[in-house]
């Protein structure tokens, strides 16, 4: 099994965004940087599904020089070799797909097919919930969306994905692309040995031709306020009779 | 005209259709032209009735026995035909799991810029939007160059609002032709599960807990306060990574979003991440030791203190209360 997991470095934001002056992204000067549930989720599935099968896995990301660091977390958790498409501002989608796709054919001719591409559903901060279709489109493959759960064997893979209370089973055959969401699998931690050969293992710099942005951002705003102010009903234990006054008020009691 | 697609259950399209077919009426009256829909799979024949009141005055149903059960691709292969033969002004759809995906196979089949989660449109040369970033906590505006634009409406962003005048929802058999290939992606299958008590999504009572909570264990006493109250309980991000519950759980942009009466959040300090999931709560009681915290700011009300000598008080004066 050869697996390509794709992912995109975002701000860790915790509780607060702040822009910055020019609008065009989230002030990031005491951020840390991350990548989406989902696709912790995904780099996950990709070394668990090695682990099993034998095979190797690739990470790559489009992003800028930095990105570095998010692959090397990839491969601390045990994925074997990474690629970075190195960009000097964000691109669109259909960009974005474009230049993934060209780096799947170039992977491939020079060695094995990936049997699956793993992308997160869609990204914390664009969620545009289209490049894994895009690029599955391109290679002329077969694509699942919103998958929580894999199975793989028998050059197919079953691949399950919550309806309601329901499962929705697709099957399809291998090579395919799939996006997967947060639930598939409980993500591992780094090792501090694998944080260390991290370290060593090289990552595949290359630098994609930009494209004329089709969706183009203007900048970013925050929405309006909502809400008010804060009743405190008061400290510790003693505040609980009031609850049971809001629960009644609220005609849930 | 401006072409939306719907999703619906036989026949019966779910709110947010309304909603991005509301959207999409606002933009058709700006350009001077008609609203119509596109309606696939089984029992679409029938969704005229229920779209009717938004205006639509004509329903394009893809009439292919193949496309019963969901296919994305050849669904949005389908959407992506009827475009080329008809050359509509936008494609809209509501940005469910199946809205997003069809749309962005027609999307990728036409070659064509998608915006998702747009909740303004504003037409021109070229298509000015307003869309959800980061779950809604921010908003990015941008330009979408696309022969059609297309783009989807973020769910329970905008109220679906009926017409003045409903249209006549003309029903307009499309067929589309569908290559084999297309159909390697469709449901196989359906599996169903046991559930047992309130879903996260439905419950009246929510009573969420955090890194506050501590251990697996910690939970057991926001359980028996959701037991007394009718409720379900869930989680953060940090409470379903550490294990402590299971993912389903877990409210949060990742996760459930929930919009109950009331959601109690113990030991939840209020991460965009999470916020975005129980942004739909009617009301919100915070209990926490932080009163700096976003969950105590943003919420109705506010205990401050140590969750687990508050949270069984207050399961305390509910029995009480019940007698």
């Amino acid at each position: 099994m050869n697996i390509l997991v794709c992912v995109k470095r975002v701000p860790d934001t915790g509780a607060k965004m702040v822009l910055t002056d020019d609008e065009q992204g989230i002030n990031t000067r005491n951020l840390g940087f991350t990548i989406s549930p989902h696709e912790e989720c995904a780099v996950e599935e990709a070394v668990q599904t090695v682990e099993a099968h034998g095979g190797a896995s690739t990470v790559l990301t489009l992003g800028p020089s930095d990105a570095d660091e998010q692959l090397r977390e990839s491969l601390a958790k045990g994925v074997d070799s990474a690629v970075l498409l190195e960009t000097d501002r964000e691109w669109d989608p259909q960009a974005t797909a474009r230049a993934i796709t060209e780096a799947v054919q170039q992977q491939e001719a020079n060695g094995e097919p990936f049997d699956l591409i793993l992308f997160g559903n869609e990204a914390s901060d664009t969620a545009d919930y289209q490049v894994p279709i895009r690029v599955a489109k391109a290679l002329d493959r077969p694509c699942a969306t919103s998958i929580k759960a894999i199975e793989v064997g028998d050059g197919k893979v079953r691949a399950k994905r919550e309806l309601g209370a329901d499962w929705e089973v697709y099957e399809l055959e291998m090579p395919a692309v799939l996006a997967v969401m947060e639930g598939l699998n409980l993500p591992r931690h780094p090792s501090l040995r694998g944080t260390m050969t991290a370290k060593k293992k090289p990552v595949d710099r290359q630098q994609p031709e930009p494209a004329e942005p089709k969706l183009e951002k203007i900048r970013l705003k925050h929405p309006p306020e909502e809400g008010g102010q804060v009743e405190i009903l008061g400290q510790g234990a003693d505040a609980a009779p009031k609850v049971v006054q809001i629960l009644r008020g609220l005609e849930v009691l | 005209m401006v072409l939306t697609f719907i999703d619906h259950v036989d026949g019966t399209p779910n709110e947010a259709s309304l909603q991005a077919l509301t959207l999409a009426r606002g933009l058709a009256r700006q350009l001077g032209t008609e609203l119509h829909a596109i309606a696939i799979g089984s029992g679409a024949d029938a969704i005229g009735s229920s779209i009717a009141p938004y205006g639509v005055s004509t329903v394009h149903h893809v009439a292919d026995e193949q496309l019963e059960a969901y296919a994305p691709e050849a669904w949005g292969s389908s959407i992506a035909q009827l475009a080329s033969a008809n050359g509509p002004e936008a494609v809209i759809g509501p940005g469910t799991e199946r809205g997003q995906e069809v749309l962005a196979h027609a999307a990728a089949e036409l070659d064509q810029p998608m915006a998702a989660n747009c909740v303004e449109v504003t037409p021109g040369e070229p298509v000015h939007v307003v869309r959800h970033q980061w779950g809604s906590s921010l908003l990015e505006e941008a330009r979408l160059k696309g022969d059609p634009p297309m783009l989807t409406v973020p769910p329970h962003a905008l109220g679906a609002q009926a017409a003045d005048a409903p249209g006549d929802a003309q029903l307009a058999t499309f067929e589309p032709a569908i290559e084999e290939r297309r159909l390697r992606v469709r449901v196989s299958d359906v599996e169903t599960t046991q559930t047992e008590g309130v879903s996260l999504k439905e419950a009246e009572v929510v009573v969420g807990g955090g890194r506050g909570v501590g251990s697996e264990d910690g939970f057991r006493i926001l359980e028996e306060l959701a037991n007394e109250l009718g409720g379900a309980v869930g989680g953060s991000r940090v409470a379903t990574n550490n294990g402590w519950r299971p993912h389903d759980d877990q409210i949060g942009l990742t996760g459930t979003k929930i919009a109950p009466q009331l959601y109690i959040a113990a030991g939840i300090s209020g991460a965009v991440q999470h916020m975005v999931g129980c942004k739909g709560a009617k009301h919100v009681l915070a209990i926490n030791t932080d009163d700096e915290s976003t969950m105590v700011q943003k919420a109705d009300w506010a205990i401050l203190g140590d969750l687990h000598e508050i949270v069984p008080a207050i399961t305390e004066e509910v029995r009480k209360a019940k007698g």
